[in-house]
């Protein structure tokens, strides 16, 4: 998939994650699990990898805007957690312009590990499935939009 | 000087997307495995079910690429018969060759499928000329590739005295030990690519995060300790830091990637025939990324050795996608045998 634009290394101003942690994490949780939940909906997600997420728990933090996303995946649901578990099953941790470029498939994740700039905590089989699952999702083609046609 | 004769580019597919963007980005052949432990790649949600084989092979044969399947772990005791059926289904599926380690699967297929082209996979360990052409004589192998730890004299040896076309690896983590017989991940986990299809599965793999540090586990056993800065690699015995008479370093391999952009001109000289990328367990991003960079390097080859010089560009691009974001030439430009 090729966005056509190019996401630059960036890091938010310290200043972002200490206004950050102190507003309410619910809606980074609710966009996520939407997005998600339109992926396995879609069927993009395969029914064997969901099963394996089953009653487990996931935190995605974006560590420069202070910002926490919490789910827990149940009957093949992704349900967002009022509360963040402190141990949960997985927990993925990266500044947000590594996750964007992720999302954007512009830098692979083991890239991204071997410079230290995602982590992964908990259990790392888990995170494997996910991160698998992820990598096999043939997005379908986006609309061709002005902003999304690509330049090549 | 008149245009040379490159070798093929031979790329990892773990997935549909990862095959599709090897093709789009140059390979000339992508390899990949079933979702079980015939696969020395068999980690958790990798790899490929029969319908995204059936497509896979469908999008490159359409493009004139040639898809190889990946059969390269050895029969466990009483299951022998799983790495038959998975042979039948290669040959059913139609890929253009197998890559197989196991001698008694070699012999199988020769016998089964005469018609279906065979590889010996670096598994099989086959690092003389000697063990080349008895696996050419016996079950009438096609190629061959060779382990990651001859240097390019001894790979040029070998090329020179069989009629076996040799690949050898490209670009990729390394896997120091002769592939093959290493068994440092049996050692910790009971488990290694020759029996389960992986080398440290996941399941044995802990990194413990703590501030300003980050360790690494396999099966409870500490292998490295990394500071904030310091690049990280895959959690192999191979690649930890261990202390050998009061030093801790990295006493068999540093957290590295193989890169053989500078002696690519040497390597087509001496009669390589393929050149693989390693990585079926990356992400359809670093296909594309690896396999664009190798295909410019080869296609500038193409048009004269004496033109081809190692951009910094391509450089770069590869060593940003390393283990350890480091590369090395390994084995090939080694002083000593
Ligand atoms: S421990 Fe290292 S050398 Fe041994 S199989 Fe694993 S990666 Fe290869």
């Amino acid at each position: 998939m090729s966005l056509g634009f190019t996401i630059p290394p960036f890091r938010l101003p310290e200043i972002v994650s200490v206004i950050g942690v102190h507003l309410p994490q619910w809606p980074h949780s609710l966009v996520l699990v939407a997005a998600l939940n339109a992926a396995a909906k879609l069927g993009l997600l395969p029914e064997d990898a969901l099963a394996r997420l089953e009653d487990r728990t996931f935190v995605v933090e974006v560590l420069d805007a202070g910002a926490l996303a919490c789910f827990r995946c149940q009957r093949g649901v992704f349900r967002p957690l009022l509360a963040c578990p402190t141990t949960a099953d997985l927990r993925f941790q990266a500044n947000l312009a590594a996750f964007l470029q992720l999302l954007a498939r512009q830098e692979d994740p083991d890239t991204l590990f071997f410079r230290r700039e995602l982590s992964i905590v908990g259990d790392t089989e888990l995170g494997l499935v996910v991160k698998n699952m992820l990598d096999a999702i043939e997005w379908p083609s986006l609309p061709t939009l002005p902003v999304f046609r690509s330049r090549a | 000087m008149p245009p040379m004769k490159v070798p093929r580019l031979v790329c990892p597919a773990g997935s549909l997307p990862a095959l599709k963007a090897a093709v789009d980005h140059g390979a000339d052949e992508v390899y990949f495995g079933f979702r079980n432990d015939t696969n020395a790649r068999n980690f958790a949600g990798l790899n490929f079910d029969r319908p995204a084989m059936v497509e896979g092979i469908r999008y490159a044969h359409a493009r004139n690429r040639r898809v190889l399947l990946a059969i390269n772990t050895f029969a466990q005791p009483g299951r022998a018969v799983d790495w038959q059926h998975a042979v039948d289904e290669a040959a059913a599926l139609g890929v253009d060759a197998v890559i197989l380690a196991d001698v008694g699967l070699l012999d199988y297929a020769s016998r089964r499928h005469p018609g279906l082209r065979l590889h010996l996979s670096v598994q099989g360990s086959a690092t003389s000329y000697e063990a080349v052409n008895f696996a050419h004589r016996e079950f009438g192998i096609r190629r061959a590739v060779l382990p990651r730890v001859l240097t390019l004299a001894q790979v040029e040896t070998v090329i020179r005295n069989t009629p076996v076309a040799i690949e050898v690896f490209g670009f990729g983590s390394l896997c120091v030990m002769n592939e093959g017989r290493c068994w440092l991940s049996s050692y910790a986990t009971g488990e290694s690519p020759n029996t389960v299809g992986a080398c440290s599965p996941a399941r044995h793999v802990q990194w413990e995060k703590s501030p300003g540090r980050m360790n690494t586990r396999l099966n409870g056993i500490l292998i490295d300790s990394f500071a904030d800065d310091e690049a990280a690699g895959y959690p192999t015995l191979c690649k930890g830091r261990f202390e050998v008479q009061g030093e801790t370093y990295y006493a068999l391999e540093e957290p590295t990637s193989l890169n053989v952009l500078e002696i690519l001109p040497d390597i087509a000289r001496i009669g390589v025939a393929a050149v693989k990328v390693e990585g079926r367990q990356r992400s359809p991003t670093y296909v594309a990324q690896v396999t664009r960079t190798l295909r410019a390097a080869l296609d500038e080859l193409a048009d004269g050795a004496q033109r081809y010089h190692v951009r910094p560009a391509w450089q770069k691009e590869l060593a940003r996608v390393s283990e350890g974001s480091q590369v090395t030439l390994g084995a090939y430009d080694r002083p000593w045998r």
